[in-house]
């Protein structure tokens, strides 16, 4: 355009289009080329945003308590203002008191699994949920300073929830068991059958590699066969939502989770790895 | 100053992504916080700033995603590139061209995005159609009021202003 600046951002626009396409693809390569252990970068960046992510949850949980008590004190200015303020009060305190059983609770639960199982565990945190709404995960405040590690098992008293796959010093990256990428060999309680569940993105699991001759029915129970070397064997996944046949096989067998994954607040991380069956290779 | 704005606008969508993700993990209408803000500062600031946007808080989001490093931002950067050329070849400043980029730039992120996973073999994604649309739809409103919101502000603060002068 006549009249425009060389230098003007607009005509560079199309050059940094490209050059930022080619970064892109260039980083996006050098990973898929080399999928085995976690990039560098991912951990660097995950360990600085996690701790960004760590004070978010802080603030939050501030601005909350914050809140509470500014709408407790705009109410005991109606009356009696002695009175009300006793009365907001002792309501903020049962509210906290209800917070710290029910947190108890959890705890304690958390605490009679852990006793419970035979492999070690650490508890940790919920801190953050995913930042793409493409991939289920959470943050927990937990990491590498933990003793936590890459595909280390993370449980709930409910069941499964999925395993670690980065973990910086202060925090560990956990995915899901309902992400697209996530699968776990299962075997079915009742009649010993074994799969593989994967996750769909929703909030459902799909069973695959299941024999035609498999017996499975709707209601049964599945939990983990350990084969895959992450998660430990006999701890919960769900239960069997619907069967499908596909002629001699089976077409499609959804599972539902045991684990509410939208309400998890505190999990156990697994520190020992189980042992394979069949596994003679050291 | 307006760059320290797309980084606070960046940094709290991320926030709000992650904190409030979990208590919609298992819901299917998402919505992408961070394409909302890369969309607005297409429409409002060009391209140029859109794509580095895009570019970097598709890194972040990916860091903080169990995903390839570079696929969201690869998708943002396009995203943010197109939006704003679009945006400075025609006037978008009524409610419906707003809201059809919103849509448009939902649609071709995802397309960039499922389709890089599913060209490289890292992924499938068997039925999107119905998750895509949902999300869509929630990006356009929450960046509709995003606009009126940003939009209204000056206006607002000028008002008091004026009150308060006229008080006095």
């Amino acid at each position: 355009m006549p009249g425009m600046p060389l230098l003007d951002i607009r005509q560079r626009t199309g050059y940094l289009f490209v050059a930022l396409t080619i970064g892109h693809v260039i980083l996006i390569s050098a990973q898929v080329t080399t999928q085995r252990g976690v990039p560098l970068l991912e951990t660097a960046t995950f360990g600085v945003v996690a701790e960004v992510q760590r004070g978010v949850a802080a603030l939050a949980g501030g601005l909350s308590g914050a809140w509470d008590g500014y709408v407790a004190l705009q109410d005991t200015r109606a009356e009696n203002v002695a009175l009300r303020e006793e009365v907001a009060q002792l309501q903020v305190e049962l509210q906290e008191e209800r917070a710290v059983a029910g947190q108890s609770r959890q705890l304690q639960e958390l605490l009679d699994l852990q006793t419970r199982v035979s492999v070690t565990t650490t508890g940790a945190s919920v801190i953050a949920g995913g930042a793409s709404p493409d991939f289920r995960t959470i943050t927990i405040d937990k990491g590498a300073g933990a003793a936590i590690g890459q595909d280390m098992a993370v449980i709930s008293p409910s069941g499964v929830v999925g395993r670690v796959v980065t973990a910086a010093p202060r925090a560990s990256k956990v995915q899901l068991l309902i992400d697209r990428n996530a699968a776990a060999g299962v075997i079915i309680e009742r009649s010993r059958a074994q799969g593989v569940v994967v996750g769909s993105g929703g909030d459902l699991l799909a069973m695959e590699y299941v024999a035609g001759s498999a017996d499975l029915r709707e209601g049964d129970l599945v939990v983990t066969s350990g084969i895959d070397g992450i998660y430990p064997k006999g701890f919960l996944i769900g239960r069997i939502e619907s069967v499908t046949r596909n002629g001699q096989d089976y077409g499609s067998i959804v599972v539902r989770p045991s684990v509410d994954f939208s309400s998890l607040e505190s999990v156990l991380v697994v520190l020992t790895r189980p042992v394979v069956p069949g596994d003679d290779s050291e | 100053m307006r760059t320290v704005g797309v980084l606070v606008a960046v940094a709290l969508a991320i926030a709000l992504q992650t904190f409030f993700s979990r208590l919609v993990v298992n819901g299917t209408a998402a919505v992408d916080l961070v394409l909302v803000v890369v969309v607005y500062v297409a429409l409002s600031a060009g391209p140029g700033a859109a794509m580095v946007t895009g570019s970097l808080a598709g890194l972040v989001q990916d860091a903080l995603s169990s995903g390839v490093i570079g696929m969201g931002a690869l998708a943002k950067s396009t995203v943010g590139f197109f939006a704003g050329v679009f945006g400075q070849q025609f006037i978008v400043t009524a409610s419906l061209p707003r809201v059809v980029m919103f849509l448009a730039a939902t649609l071709v992120h995802a397309g960039v995005f499922m389709g890089l996973y599913a060209l490289l073999g890292l992924r499938t994604f068997p039925t999107p159609w119905m998750g895509v649309a949902g999300q869509a739809v929630g990006n356009a409103v929450i960046g509709m009021v995003a606009f009126t919101i940003i939009e209204a502000l000056p206006g607002v603060v000028e008002r008091r202003r004026a009150a308060r002068r006229t008080r006095h």
